[in-house]
């Protein structure tokens, strides 16, 4: 009775000991939760989740307190990685949020430009280039397509063009949803 | 003649072809009114254009620069105006379009002035490898990858053999088999400029023994030339892709190319026939690329031939001149009947690497729905890069691509063996190719918003560094405001305590 007592103690004693230990050794800094899902997350910085960007998206994700289905420009491929990631359902589209669109790239109209910086303040990206007076520009490079910078424009010079594929960007359709031609054995 | 050294896995003996091309000599197309020249003819940056519209240009004049490293430099075909310089349909899979420089001919063909170079041993390696850049040379084999950079094998490779390759194992395709043939001399004065430049002793000519007429041409012109110490030609066997770079390696050499490795790293620079015989007119000649051979053949081409054609002449002029059964606007095949891709629509440009046009091909199964795979696993047997693609199939309909690159997709070298084979016809190779897009395409995309991530974080921290300094200005601010106003109180105080005093 007394060495089974002791014996409980001292095995309870190793085992706290031993997670203590770990706890310790193995911490792991930040939130992995969170970096996981900011990652699959397309990072465009729009707010349209409602949220301030991407990453405090990810960490109210990761909290619990907000649905993974908020997402516009990752739409359906980002819901559905989200969805495997966290081991739930994919849902819909928020509507609320948005609807899903082409890839957009802003495009300054130089000429209307007044140069009164406004957009460089929206872009979440500093992918606008200018200076009070000067004419503005969009680094094409960096440009998310958040649409941030339009309505900030007083003289709505910014316009929101598709982006459009070129033969390096181009990308062999899936087989399984196109009818293959005759002669092309490939 | 050297013996083979080893040999590849799979590959197929296939019906080559070959004799309807090869039975006229090689021809030159006429001169088309105009021509339509690519910014991209290459495998790397496009070219920037130097030239403007209106500007005259002589033949052979540089009429766009290389855009960084692995770029080259685009030449006149002929002399004429430049006529546009805009998007225009190119030869590519997506029968998308892209910028194109248009030079309207003016017939006359007049020619910049030649700088040859008469003794080339004078040059120093970088000095020819600037020569052959700016001569636009690339890869004339299919890839078009920038020559100049394949003669530079770097500080830490030691190259240990050439092979020059003139196996061409594709069916129908004979633009190697005749430039061999008519013009063996150019190939070795190419061979005798790429060893020196790359500093190799041993040279191997490959050519694959269904063309028995090259290889006695080949033979009698090596003969002829003590001073290419050496060099000999190996006879391969004729078995598809034996061609492809890293098959021909292990037959020539018997070493296998390591995976994601390049041949430089088992000290192996292979260059196409195509590609000698330009660098050799490149140097001796001092004759730009701006024009190569291009095998017009196929079941429904009348007189099928071999075609010395300027870059930038439009396919349907070509195929005209050889009569063809074709229906204006109908598909056809750029490449050959394995490897090549359908492509539809007149004006469709030549470049630098059209090495066939095929209109027709013998035994086309009638395009019907590919039947489930049975897991027969032809297609691994058949597979000359030892995958699985019975297994990439199934990864590549699932879109697993992480699963797909495990089973080192990148090493397909999308040579149709297994969709030859497959009894179910489904077209694996182009399941391949899809998966293979895709995932560059996730890359880039993954490296994109990468880039947004740290862009976005740097300004956070740029704006929370403003605030703090803000802060910090108006607490100085505040600071200095408080200690003014106490020196004033001291001062005032001062001032009132001497009053004090003369008062009490």
């Amino acid at each position: 009775m007394f060495t089974a007592i002791i014996a409980i103690t001292v095995m309870a004693l190793i085992f706290g000991l031993l997670l203590g230990f770990a706890s310790i050794r193995f911490k792991v800094e930040g939130d992995p939760i969170a970096d996981q899902i900011d990652k699959i997350l397309p990072q465009t910085q729009c707010g349209q989740c409602s949220f301030a960007g991407c990453r405090p998206y990810a960490e109210a994700i990761a909290a619990g307190e907000a649905d993974i289905n908020r997402c516009p420009p990752g739409g359906e491929a980002t819901i559905q990685a989200l969805a495997e990631l966290l081991e739930v359902e994919p849902k819909p589209l928020d509507e609320e949020c948005g609807v899903e669109k082409p890839k957009t790239l802003a495009v300054i109209d130089e000429d209307r430009c007044i140069g009164c910086t406004l957009c460089i303040q929206a872009c979440p990206v500093d992918a606008i280039l200018g200076a009070a007076k000067h004419m503005h520009t969009v680094i094409a490079s960096e440009c998310t397509g958040c649409e941030l910078c339009v309505p900030p424009c007083p003289v709505d010079c910014i316009d929101m063009v598709e982006t459009k594929q070129n033969p390096n960007t181009w990308r062999w359709p899936d087989p399984d949803h196109v009818d293959i031609q005759l002669g092309d054995r490939s | 003649m050297s013996t083979v050294a080893g040999s590849f896995p799979g590959g197929l003996v296939l019906n080559g072809q070959k004799k309807r091309s090869t039975q006229t000599p090689i021809r030159k197309t006429p001169l088309s009114k105009k021509l339509i020249l690519p910014l991209q003819q290459h495998i790397g940056s496009e070219s920037i254009p130097i030239v403007s519209v209106g500007d005259k240009v002589l033949k052979g004049q540089k009429i766009a620069k290389a855009d960084g490293h692995v770029s080259v430099y685009l030449h006149a075909p002929s002399s004429g105006t430049i006529s546009a310089i805009d998007e225009q349909p190119i030869p590519h899979p997506s029968g998308l379009s892209g910028l194109c420089i248009t030079i309207e001919t003016d017939g006359l063909d007049t020619w910049i002035e030649h700088h040859p170079i008469a003794d080339y041993t004078q040059l120093s390696e970088h000095d020819i490898r600037q020569h052959v850049r700016e001569a636009g040379i690339v890869g004339l084999g299919g890839a078009g990858f920038p020559s100049f950079i394949k003669l530079n094998p770097g500080v830490h490779h030691h190259v240990e053999t050439l092979i020059i390759n003139g196996v061409e194992c594709e069916p129908y395709i004979t633009c190697d088999d005749m430039l061999m043939r008519e013009r063996a001399d150019g190939i070795l004065d190419g061979i005798e400029i790429i060893r020196f430049a790359l500093r190799v002793k041993n040279c191997v000519i490959a050519i694959e023994d269904n063309k028995p007429e090259a290889i006695s041409i080949m033979e009698l012109a090596l003969a002829a030339r003590p001073e290419l110490t050496d060099t000999t030609i190996m006879v391969v066997p004729t078995r598809y892709p034996a061609g492809s770079e890293k098959q021909l390696i292990q037959v020539v050499t018997g070493k296998q190319v390591p995976s994601h490795g390049l041949p430089i790293d088992i000290g192996i620079v292979c260059h196409n026939v195509g590609t000698a015989y330009a660098i050799g007119r490149a140097i001796k000649h001092g004759e730009p690329l701006i024009s190569r051979i291009v095998t017009v053949t196929g079941t429904d081409v009348k007189h099928a031939g071999n075609f010395e054609t300027l870059f930038g002449t439009p396919m349907h002029e070509l195929l005209a001149f050889c009569e063809t059964t074709r229906e204006p606007n109908a598909p056809f095949i750029l490449g050959g009947p394995m490897m090549g891709y359908n492509l539809s629509g007149d004006n469709l440009p030549v470049t630098k690497t059209a090495n066939c046009i095929l209109v027709g091909v013998d035994a086309a199964a009638p395009a019907e729905k590919p039947l489930p795979c049975i897991r027969c696993g032809e297609c691994a047997a058949a597979c000359p890069a030892s995958l699985l693609p019975q297994q990439l199939y199934w990864y590549a309909r699932d879109k697993d691509l992480e699963k797909t690159r495990q089973y080192n997709l990148f090493d397909c070298i999308e040579c149709g063996c297994c969709s030859y084979v497959c009894p179910s016809k489904i077209p694996l190779v182009h399941y391949f190719r899809f998966a293979k897009t895709e995932t560059m395409n996730q890359e880039l995309e993954a490296a994109k918003s990468d880039q947004a991530r740290i862009r976005h974080e740097n300004r956070l921290a740029r704006q929370q560094l403003e605030q703090q300094e803000k802060e910090e200005r108006q607490r100085q601010r505040k600071l200095a405001l408080a200690a003014s106003q106490a020196a004033k109180e001291k001062q005032e105080q001062a001032a009132q305590s001497p009053s004090d005093g003369t008062e009490s």
